[in-house]
């Protein structure tokens, strides 16, 4: 299959490959960290985490056609208003859903999936009344729009550039406050030892719905991201909820490094493939690869060594 | 400072403690003694509120604190050092001290807790999980001292630990004790450790007092005797 291909077009194609691959492992990184906070730290297997990220891509949306409608002078800059409302929207939509079914459940981890399933058909439904069935785009603003040339060969698109940093940005925001603050310490406690981080003096239930919002936040921005790279339905978050556990179970679920280093290794080997092979194919391999690592390593990539 | 009246916790139908009633006076250390599944541990849990109470009521300082849940009671004054530690294994030692320091809203660990356990300064920044037991037990008493409680309660901290630090451990409390002006009530079924750091032992059996008496007149072997099988 290389064959046909000369070594600097070879070359170019990987770089560009990888490059896409790199967008990719940012919307997953994104959408990861979440689902690494709420399965991996507090042990709620959320299904619907998809729905929360696609409320953040209609959020993005609602708020460009406002800009574009009242303010087309400040169009440039509606992402940024945009991400904001979105982490709100998803975030209080999250704290509710906590509120009102996850928090009963902490005991029954199982039973979470059943739960948050209910509220993924429930919100996709509610998507397909109030935006209709059809995806929709959002118009980037110019200053995202085109490429940047690296080489006459290789093309590297500004969206993806600005992805990329966003979620590094908010990857380095959520590792600060899990492991510097002292809001991040009764976090890791909470999950920990819900019982007896309430007999130190931690409000558990106030720290277990911050968190919960925070994740569904993050997927909030994820939400918002994936405005940039493709059109949004109300189905379009469960494309991405396997691959999503996946990055998280492959990383090692207690593990913010693991996250990361996961969601590139799949998306890049996914990227890459994909453009030599099907699509389908790509994701055959990309199982297999990550079935085999977890059965010689059930821990996943990334663990901490502690006595248990 | 501590009263507790007719007193009852149950698991479902089955009630463990049953009206149970005891008071404990100012900077005093009571050691709550009695032989394995006799209610020590469940009444410890439901004093601090893991575990709910199904009647009566705990008033600290005057104040009742029955309705409050266990962050609460923390903000009263009262704090917990579990049975078997349960400290944060994936948390490093500072962090651990910290995660009792929420109550108080200071953000840095006190140096006199240090000095209270200068091996816990050395492994600061070690994973909870990695210390040995004896260790441990004193990152849990630690933890408990962080939020600045007028009321500890150990429950059995002798369990599985060698005897020189049992002994370290009873110079502590009677240290903080008097130091800090700290109430002390301890679970216990080692009667050399109660006889050295209590200054009044209470027998539980089946879930009420039995027996009842100040250290100084104490009759060990009568206490020796509801130890015993």
């Amino acid at each position: 299959m290389f064959s046909d291909y000369s070594t600097s077009e070879l070359m170019s194609i990987f770089a560009m490959q990888g490059f896409a691959g790199l967008t990719l492992f940012s919307v997953f990184v994104l959408m990861a960290l979440g689902l690494a906070i709420i399965f991996g730290q507090m042990g709620v297997i959320n299904m619907a985490h998809g729905e929360f990220m696609i409320l953040g891509a209609y959020i993005t949306y609602l708020t460009s056609n406002i800009f574009s409608q009242w303010l087309p002078g400040l169009y440039g800059s509606y992402f940024f208003v945009a991400m904001i409302f979105a982490f709100i929207a998803a975030g209080l939509l999250g704290m509710l859903v906590e509120w009102l079914i996850i928090r009963h459940l902490y005991h029954r981890p199982l039973d979470t999936l059943l739960a948050t399933w209910g509220v993924s058909l429930i919100l996709q439904q509610t998507y397909r009344s109030v935006f209709g069935a059809r995806e929709v785009g959002v118009s980037m603003p110019d200053w995202m729009m085109g490429s940047y040339p690296l080489t006459d060969l290789v093309e590297v698109p500004i969206n993806g550039i600005f992805v990329m940093c966003l979620a590094i940005g908010t990857t380095c925001v959520i590792a600060a406050l899990m492991y510097r603050s002292r809001w991040g310490i009764q976090v890791r406690a909470v999950v920990q030892n819900r019982t007896m981080a309430g007999a130190v003096g931690i409000n558990t239930q106030k720290v277990d719905r911050m968190t919960f919002g925070l994740g569904c936040g993050i997927a909030g921005i994820a939400g918002s991201a994936f405005t940039m790279i493709g059109s949004i339905g109300p189905t379009s978050g469960q494309l991405y909820i396997v691959d999503t556990f996946l990055v998280v179970v492959f990383g090692g679920a207690a593990s913010l490094l693991g996250t990361v280093a996961s969601a590139f290794t799949i998306s890049q080997a996914q990227s890459t493939m994909e453009f030599f092979l099907s699509g389908s194919m790509a994701k055959v391999l990309t199982l297999l690869f990550v079935v085999g690592v977890l059965m010689i390593r059930p821990q996943g990539l990334f663990t901490l060594k502690v006595r248990r | 400072m501590l009263n507790v009246s007719d007193y009852r916790v149950s698991y479902g139908q089955s009630e463990i403690v049953h009206g149970l009633n005891f008071s404990v006076k100012p900077n005093e250390i009571v050691a709550v003694m009695g032989r394995n599944g006799m209610g020590k541990t469940t009444l410890m849990k439901s004093l601090i509120g893991v575990i709910p109470s199904s009647g009566g009521q705990i008033s600290l300082d005057g104040k009742n604190v029955t309705p409050l849940k266990s962050y609460q009671r923390v903000e009263q004054g009262m704090s917990y050092v579990p049975q078997g530690r349960m400290i944060f294994s994936s948390m490093t030692v500072r962090e651990n001290i910290e995660t009792g320091l929420t109550t108080t809203g200071r953000r840095t660990v006190p140096k006199d807790l240090y000095d209270l356990f200068p091996v816990l300064l050395d492994m600061r920044n070690r994973r909870g999980g990695n210390l040995s037991g004896g260790q441990q037990q004193q990152l849990a008493i630690a933890r408990a001292l962080a939020s600045d409680p007028k009321l500890l309660m150990l429950d059995e901290p002798t369990e599985g630990i060698q005897p020189s630090i049992i002994k370290e451990i009873a110079q502590t409390l009677k240290d903080i004790r008097d130091h800090r002006g700290l109430t002390i009530v301890v679970t216990e079924q080692v009667l050399s450790f109660a006889l050295d750091v209590a200054d009044r032992i209470l027998v539980v059996e089946k879930g009420q007092v039995v027996h009842e008496e100040a250290r100084a007149t104490v009759d060990a072997q009568k206490v020796a005797s509801y130890l015993s099988v």
